[in-house]
Formats: C-alpha cells, structure tokens, sequence
C-alpha cells in the first residue's frame, strides 16, 4: 500500500471564505512556521488552528518543551514536500529522540506516512517528487546530493502496512539484507537470523521451518518476519507506516510487545490510525493535519494534557 | 417511480446472444477436432519407430526416417534460445523496471516489439537471408546455415520474451520493490534477487510461448537453414527441420514421401500440444503463488 499521495485540501482550493469571521485573533499569529512553546491562548477555540491550516496560513506546532531539548538521532527543519503540484508537508519542524518510540498520528492524507517515507527517500521512487527544507540522520544531511540513497536506506529499517515477504524462504528473508551487503559466512547470517526471529517474538513459531517459503505464514507471522527482516541488520531507526493496520488484535499485541521491548535500544517511528496504539507503545507523540505538525510532546501529555484544543478533539475522536 | 415494464425482446436477445456465443466456441473445438482427427487418421500410419530412429533417405521407395528432422528443430529452438531468451527477458526488464512510463524511447521500444511480433514470417525469412546468408556467405563462405536459422527464429523470440516478460514482471506486487529498496538494495539486487525469482514461472511461460510460436515457423527457415536431409550437428552447414522437411515432402512428387510428411505434422503438432500443455501447467503454478502473497 502506498500512502495517500496527496493531501486532501491544497491550500489553493480552501476558500478564503472558509475562515469564519469571529477569528480576528488569526491574523495575529505569528507567520512563521517555528516551533514554540504554549502558543494555546486560551481564546483560541477548538477549529480556529484548523482553520488556519485550512485557509492556507502558516500555522505554529505546539512542540513540548521537553522535547526541544531531547537528544534527537533524525532532524527535521522546516521540511517539505510536494507530489507534483499538491504539497503534502507544509514546513515540518521535529525531532525524533534517540531510542524512543515515537508515533505520528492524524486522520488520512495528514502527511504522517510522507514525512515517514521521507526519511528513507522513498519517496523517491514515486515521479514528481520535490522536497525543501532539511532533515539530518545522527548528523548527516539525507538530502544532500552528496548522500548515498542506498547506504541510507541501510541504516534505516522499514516495516510496510501490508506486509510484504519476499517469495523466498523465512532464513532468506531476514537475512536478505546481509546478502545484499555480501555476507556469505553461514554462521554470522544463522545467528543474525535467530536473534532477528527471536526479538521478533517468531523464532518459537518458526524455528523448525526457515527453510520453508515465508509465504505459507499467517498474516501476523508475516508482519513479524518483516520486522525481523528489518531489524536483523540493526538499523540506526526503525521506521513503522502502520504495522498493524492489517493485524488482528492478537497480533497486533504481539508487535506492540515487541516495540516495547527495543524501546531503549533502537529508535521507533511509527505511523499509526490506532490512537489506544500510539497511547500504548509510544513516548512521545506527534499529531499531524493536512500536511502540518500541530503538536507534538511525551505520549501522555498529548492524550491527557494537550496544550491544544484541536489535539484534544483529535484524541478523543471528536474530530478527524 | 415509473412502472417497471416486461420486455419480450429483452429476453430473446439474451437466449440469441447465449445460442451464438456457443455455436462459436463449439465451432473453433470442432476445427480443432477436425484438423487433428484428419491428421492422426493418415499420418499415423506413417509413425513407427523407423520414423524416430532413422534418416531420410533420399529413396523415393524407403524414405527413412524424420530423426534428422526432429534433431534438427531442436537444435534450432536451442540455439534460437539460447540468444533469444536472455535479450528478451533482458528487454522485458528494462521496460517494466527501468524504462520511464511516459517516455518516449519506452513506448517506442514496446509499440516496436508489438509490431515485430505479428511481424509475417516470409518477411523474417526474406530479411534474415539478406542480412544473414549472403553477408556470411562473403565474410566467411557460409551459404544457407542453422546459425542463421535460429538467428532468424531468435529474431521472432525476442519481442514475444520480451513483451510476457514485461507483462508478468509487472504483475509483482510493487510491496517487493519497497520492501526491497527499503532496506537497502540496489535496483539490480532488486531486480535479480526478489522480482525475477518471484516471476521466474511467469517469465518461463512467456519463453515456451515464444517456442511454440517458433517450432512450427518454416518460411525463415526455407530462406536461412534451407533444410537438410542429414543429420548434422554442424550448424555452419544448411540445416535440417521438421518443418522444411516436411515442406520438401509434401510438394514433391513421390507418395510415401508425402506420407512421411503426415507424419512428420503429427509430430509437429504434438510437440506443440506438450508444449501447450506445459504453458498452461507452469501459468497456473506462478499465478498461484501471487495469490497466496
């Protein structure tokens, strides 16, 4: 599955008129797209910071102070992103902590699973794309012209909506990624393969059949063997656009058990439409609207304490 | 709401579309039937194991055998495959995962292929003997071969190869090339470790297609190969084939001549009856497993 490739609304197509008149406060926000602190003034109603986005304007994120100053392995500033001519990211300014798990949220065509698919290019492979502004892994800048598409994407894992093994058998395929790098010692790839399966939580299920075709596995078992797949060759960050969306909810613990138990060790992005799963196995949370950061801070913030009316109308689904 | 009304006429155009759709797919079985059942009723005759064991022998009243014949056209579909089938499904590759979709060298490479295919095949024969008989012939003093023979009958190969392969590559899930990508391949590791493998029966498909279609052609032949009534394993000298032979046979003059050359379309027939049937066997196979993905 790709991600909807475009956002709902372009700014071109919001009618100016859509702004309601009984916002004057609009006008006076400030027109740049930084992050601050606490701009929720309390005369702000639930809509007007959607309207804003709706109507075009420049809006602010609402980004948690404690996660300014967090140690951030992927960077993101003032990105943007364009499919053809629909702009899809309006000026993303975040960053993902070291070794935490973070979840995107927002309804469809928000932007989470582009900005998502931004950080491995792969976007790159869908005709029409132009991006701007910058975004670094550990440092380095992913859309230099300098930047090696392929050995970044090495250093990233990625776990896709629908999972997707490769027509091989189970050991091919968690190992397929230290194939391509060239590794033939039988020994590295058996154990790379059994610590992959068994983080994975499948090596019990499958250990006596990883000669047998990945296909015959049941939908969560393929989920979990593509996790393997992506984390048996240790990635810097582990990028996840909707994991569970196809799972049934045994196997969706089953992969929220296992994020939780590499959270600390490797880093998490996860896009998710399930607000209990963000709620449940992220640490910091991250809400997206037609393209724009509306606010991000610690998981429980976010669902209990957030700083805007719109994020708290999102997560209690009365809105979006 | 209007009343909804009955409509005799409705009705009779149904049952009369139902009747003529049957009358034609009982029409091409009963061809089918008839040409098959005429064959086997006199070629069979000719059938035994003389016919596999031994070679023509240019005697009017003993006419041998087909062996040389039956070598011969699989030497040629050997050879022919052995060009024809790495460019095509090469060419296939490119236009399903190299070639730009709106660009123009794409649609020019896969309108070119289309017409090559259903290119006549005295218009193959005629070509590859001027570009190929008589240039080999003052390069290197060879006249008629069975080089150009399966050059001429690779030359048909590569557009069908070429057009299955694209078709069936495109039928792999896109989820493989991202999952593939994704972590870290290269297009061509894509390519060669996860696309192809995953439409190898497809692809296989596409190729006895292609050998089908090549296995019964004579008129490149006649103009490349010629023909031969040895068994040769030279292909720098003239060639035999199933189907030169028989062409040789059936319009000359001698009758058991003629009776060989029944035979020889039975087994014409009947390879590409196995070769069907194999299509059929491997197609079903492949598409299977993408269902199961």
């Amino acid at each position: 599955m790709t991600p909807a490739p475009t956002s709902p609304t372009s700014p071109g197509t919001a009618a100016p008129a859509a702004a309601p008149a009984t916002e004057p406060s609009m006008s006076a926000m400030p027109l740049v797209s930084r992050p601050v602190v606490g701009i929720a003034s309390p005369e702000q109603s639930a809509t007007s910071f959607i309207d804003a986005i709706k109507a075009g304007k420049p809006v602010t994120s609402a980004v948690h102070p404690s996660l300014l100053k967090a140690d951030h392995i992927v960077k993101v500033d003032d990105f943007q992103l364009w499919y053809s001519q629909n702009k899809a990211l309006h000026g993303v300014t975040m960053g993902f902590p070291r070794s935490k798990v973070t979840a995107m949220i927002g309804p469809s065509g928000c932007g989470k699973s582009t900005l998502l698919r931004s950080i491995n290019r792969l976007n790159d492979l869908i005709d029409g794309v132009r991006v701007a502004g910058k975004m670094t892994l550990s440092g380095d800048d992913v859309y230099a012209p300098k930047m090696d598409v392929i050995n970044l994407r090495k250093r990233l894992g990625m776990v896709f909506q629908k999972s997707n093994p490769f027509p091989m058998s189970i050991f091919e395929n968690v190992v397929y990624g230290l194939r391509i790098d060239g590794e033939k010692r039988k020994s590295v790839l058996a154990d790379a393969c059994e610590s992959a399966l068994r983080a994975a939580a499948l090596w019990e299920e499958v250990k006596d059949r990883l000669k047998g075709s990945a296909l015959g596995l049941s939908g969560g078992q393929q989920q979990r063997l593509c996790i393997a797949r992506a984390i048996a060759a240790e990635p810097e960050v582990l990028l996840m656009d909707e994991p569970c969306s196809a799972l049934d909810p045994i196997a969706t613990l089953k992969i929220e058990e296992f994020i939780r138990s590499i959270a600390g060790r490797i880093t998490v992005v996860i896009v998710t439409h399930n607000m209990q799963q963000a709620a449940r196995v992220s640490d910091n949370t991250a809400f997206f609207y037609l393209g724009r950061l509306v606010e991000y801070g610690p998981t429980a913030d976010i669902f209990q304490n957030p700083m805007l009316p719109e994020t708290e109308s999102y997560v209690t689904g009365r809105f979006g | 709401m209007p009343a909804r009304r009955d409509n005799p006429t409705a009705r009779v155009t149904s049952n009369v579309l139902y009747l003529i759709c049957t009358v034609a797919s009982f029409v091409i079985v009963g061809v089918l039937i008839l040409i098959t059942g005429y064959l086997v009723s006199i070629g069979i005759s000719s059938i035994s194991l003389d016919f596999f064991t031994r070679v023509a022998t240019g005697d009017p009243n003993d006419p041998g055998g087909m062996k040389h014949a039956i070598v011969g056209t699989l030497m040629l579909l050997g050879m022919a495959s052995l060009v024809g089938v790495p460019v095509g499904i090469l060419a296939g590759v490119y236009l399903s995962e190299y070639a730009d979709d709106s660009g123009r060298l794409n649609s020019a490479v896969r309108f070119t292929a289309d017409v090559l295919s259903g290119l006549p095949s005295i218009v193959v024969g005629i070509v590859g003997y001027e570009l190929l008989v008589v240039p080999m012939n003052r390069l290197f003093d060879i006249k008629y071969s069975g080089y150009a023979g399966a050059a001429a009958l690779a030359f048909i190969m590569v557009p069908i190869v070429a057009r299955t392969t694209e078709e069936m590559l495109r039928l792999v899930p896109g989820s493989y090339r991202e999952g593939s990508l994704g972590l870290g391949a290269t297009k061509a590791q894509t390519i060669l470790r996860v696309i192809l493998p995953a439409a190898t029966g497809s692809v296989i498909t596409g190729v006895m297609l292609a050998l089908a279609r090549v296995a019964g052609e004579t008129a490149p032949l006649l103009f490349t190969a010629l023909g031969s009534r040895f068994l040769t394993m030279d292909p720098s000298q003239p060639f035999p084939s199933l189907t030169a032979q028989i062409y040789t046979y059936a319009t000359g003059p001698y009758e058991k001549e003629k009776q060989m050359a029944w035979g020889g379309m039975l087994v014409l027939i009947a390879i590409l009856f196995v070769l069907n049937m194999l299509i059929r066997y491997v197609a079903h196979r492949s598409v299977r497993k993408f269902q199961v993905s």
